[in-house]
């Protein structure tokens, strides 16, 4: 039981308007799709919230056309301080309109409405308004003089952030003059959707942004249609495996954001507080559903007992529950089959002999749910050690010596993130150089910044997002590879 | 037969091998192939190295690479430097080989040489200077320090050019050891006695051993154990497009299955190697790691 009582503190949905159905967006409007409907729902209530349209292999067809034919007339010719200003207006139409984007998402998604009221959303509006000021300065980023666009970039992303990922995929591919084919996860398609209509407010010309629909087909013919010049994906690492094999041979450049299965490396001498709650954000932020999740937890023998013992107290204090509830801070798994993952996963750390402890919450008889879980006495042999679960489980594992700690954390195939939490600041900077991860967070975790590059070493993918480095990905010059 | 005092002796010839973790071995195979020149005339027997070699190369390559990327990027500048020195000294041989492999008149030959050692000295330059150019600092929106800079990928499996056997090679093999990789690089098929001449170059410079790791044989029957290899973390496909019986895409198909990174080659044939000399090269096989730490009391 909580220490602490809270009346309940439910966000109003009735800021946004859902549509019975919603059509594809191409060339600037609302059309209808060949492939049939889907219908993306609630997860932590289970009701039906829409019904969205497929796009088949004619629809993308239709949808790179409209993107070339923009990219050719419109955007490409258009001088970058002009694209700018769209970029400036997207920005501010974002944040004009947060409540609702925020409202939409956690209806979607499942995420407390604290998370994308405060983290999703502002940061959506804060990628545009850091791109739009590099639309014109392009020159000035370190790719040689005047780069050049690819022209029409696929995008395909994930249910876990649908409109970050979506603002950390177009914003930059727009600054950068590509027209754009965007597919959003088939579980989180409404917020892409409601995107579409704030482009139309922006007055976007038509057929810069495309937004298809639909599931894992959809996104392959994405990628897979010969008029994309540049894909770019977030997602797992099995598909990103796929993506990268279908391009292989092709001139098509890609940009894989994929998974990740980070250690988070507490020291004996380390800020505990601030370590404990770091920990939690780490692996507890957004129900565990992140590719940077800090799902390994390597302490320190010494602190081991003390750390899981604080832990243990700090998660008793969660509240899991309604996601549109101000005061939730744990909310839905976003679909069946992800808690399908995240039990089975988990049924597997019991079983190889691990031992699991789990909040002592209230699970709501609808949805799909998780209690934060923590895992003890792991070996570095375990699934639990091994896999991306994506989901609010945490696994403990000990080391003796900062080299130890720094051959277990880069012993996975990921290679995306990675924490160090001591008070000491030449250990901080030794185990840094050492870690082979994209993202090192030093006594902090999870945060993220439009001007920050982000993304993995290894099976964690290739290419950044974020900051100068993620203009290159979307630049012929500066595309290495 | 010579006989001894009369002037004229019988030379010492070299046998040609493979070059692996700081060693001169034969392929473990016992295979040889001939090497002849562009004329036709039998030039050496070279190892024509298994996939046995080629994981033996890459488990070299994967010991040395903390060790290189551990360096001060001062040091590593001069010890690519002193390979340029030593090139340098080798300049005859050099020229001998690509005159006989390529069918290269004398001062083409010439050229080519000076202009490979060039690029050896523009690329040891670098070492200490990518961070500072493709590297920066972020202004966050918060009390955090935040720094970006490029880090080595690891090990880099290597198909070199296939008709540029010195200049191309130097072109794809100093590249990725600018930021701290190591390398395995298959020799041109044809043309495999400038790798082996550089080979030895290397072994009697200050790189240490494993850093780069030379194997001669058969492209079509290395590449693919370098492009599915586990532990390969990057490819650069230059001398795909000219290899017997090798699909540059399906390099590309195998090296997906581990997210390698893959530098593609810019062309359906080989470019002019004397204008591929360029920061993305060094680039390519590196990666971006961004620190975070807050600011506080």
């Amino acid at each position: 039981m909580s220490l602490f009582e809270y009346a309940p503190a439910p966000e109003s949905r009735a800021v946004v308007d859902i549509a019975s159905s919603y059509g594809l967006f191409i060339d600037g409007a609302f059309t209808e799709g060949a492939g049939g409907s889907l219908k993306t729902i609630n997860p932590a209530t289970e009701e039906a919230l829409a019904e969205v349209a497929v796009a088949d292999e004619t629809d993308v067809d239709r949808a790179v056309a409209a993107a070339r034919r923009a990219h050719e007339r419109m955007w490409g010719p258009m001088p970058g301080a002009e694209r700018a200003k769209y970029l400036y207006r997207i920005a501010r139409l974002l944040a004009e309109r947060s409540r609702e984007f925020a409202v939409l998402e956690t209806l979607d998604n499942g995420k407390p409405i604290r998370e994308s009221r405060d983290v999703d959303v502002p940061l959506a509006s804060a990628w545009f308004f850091y791109y739009a000021g590099w639309a014109d300065k392009l020159d000035y980023a370190g790719y040689g003089p005047n780069p050049r666009p690819h022209g029409v970039v696929g995008q395909v992303i994930p249910w876990n952030f649908p409109l970050l990922m979506l603002a950390w995929k177009i914003a930059p591919a727009l600054a950068t003059g590509n027209t754009v084919v965007l597919k959003p996860a088939e579980t989180t398609p409404l917020t892409a959707l409601l995107f579409a209509d704030l482009l139309q407010q922006a007055e976007l010309p038509p057929g810069v942004v495309n937004i298809v629909t639909g599931a894992g087909p959809t996104g392959a013919a994405v990628v897979g249609h010969p008029g994309v010049d540049k894909v770019a994906f977030t997602g797992s690492t099995a598909v990103g495996k796929s993506i990268a094999k279908q391009i292989a041979g092709t001139r098509k450049h890609a940009t894989l954001e994929l998974g990740g299965k980070a250690a988070n490396i507490v020291f004996a001498d380390a800020p505990i507080d601030q370590a404990v709650e770091g920990i939690v954000n780490g692996i507890f932020f957004n129900q565990g559903q992140v590719c940077c999740a800090g799902s390994r937890v390597l302490v320190e023998e010494p602190l081991h007992d003390e750390l899981v013992d604080r832990l243990k107290a700090r998660l008793g204090t969660l509240r899991l529950g309604d996601p549109m509830d101000k005061n939730t801070d744990i909310g839905a798994i976003n679909s069946a089959r992800q808690l399908e993952r995240i039990t089975d996963l988990s049924a597997a750390g019991e079983a190889e002999g691990a031992v699991r402890w789990s909040a002592d919450c209230a699970i709501p008889e609808s949805g799909f749910w998780f209690p934060p879980t923590v895992f003890t006495q792991v070996s570095a042999a375990h699934r639990i050690a091994r896999e991306e679960i994506f989901g609010p489980v945490l696994s403990v594992l000990t080391f003796r010596t900062p080299a130890e700690a720094v051959a277990k954390a880069n012993n996975t195939p990921y290679g995306l993130s990675a924490g160090i939490w001591t008070e000491k600041g030449s250990r901080i900077l030794w185990m840094a150089d050492r870690l082979r991860a994209g993202v090192v967070w030093a006594n902090t975790f999870n945060k993220f910044d439009p001007t920050s590059p982000f993304g993995g070493y290894k099976e964690s993918g290739y290419g950044r997002e974020g900051g100068r480095q993620g203009l290159g990905p979307y630049l012929v010059e500066g595309d290495v590879r | 037969m010579t006989v001894v005092g009369e002037g004229r002796r019988v030379d010492v010839r070299k046998t040609y091998k493979l070059y692996v973790g700081g060693a001169f071995p034969r392929s473990e195979s016992g295979r040889t192939y001939e090497v002849r020149s562009a004329r036709g005339a039998f030039l050496a027997n070279a190892a024509m190295a298994s996939r046995k070699d080629a994981r033996d190369a890459v488990r070299a390559a994967r010991a040395a690479q903390p060790g290189w990327a551990g360096a001060t990027a001062y040091n590593r500048g001069q010890v690519l430097y002193r390979v340029a020195e030593l090139l340098e000294g080798r300049r005859a041989q050099f020229v001998a080989d690509i005159r006989a492999g390529e069918g290269l008149t004398g001062p083409r030959a010439e050229a080519a040489v000076s202009a490979a050692i060039d690029r050896w000295v523009w690329y040891a330059g670098w070492t200490d200077k990518v961070a500072q150019v493709a590297g920066n600092a972020n202004p966050v929106a918060g009390p955090y320090f935040n720094l970006s800079s490029p880090e080595p990928t690891g090990v880099v499996g290597v198909i070199a050019p296939q008709r540029s056997s010195l200049l191309g090679l130097v072109s794809v093999i100093a590249p990725p050891l600018v930021m701290g990789n190591t390398v395995v690089v298959v020799a041109s098929q044809e043309r495999p006695l400038p790798a082996i001449t550089l080979g030895e170059v290397l072994a009697t410079s200050d790189v240490p051993g494993g850093v780069v790791n030379v194997l001669t044989g058969r492209t079509a029957e290395l590449a693919p154990v370098l492009a599915s290899h586990m532990d390969v973390n990057a490819l650069d496909l230059a001398g795909a497009v000219d290899a017997d019986g090798v699909t540059w895409g399906d390099l590309e198909a195998l090296a997906a299955d581990t997210v390698k990174r893959v530098r593609r080659p810019q062309g359906d044939a080989e470019p002019r190697w004397r204008d591929e000399q360029s920061l993305a090269q060094v680039l390519a096989f590196t990666e971006t790691k961004t620190v975070w730490h807050p600011k506080g009391t």
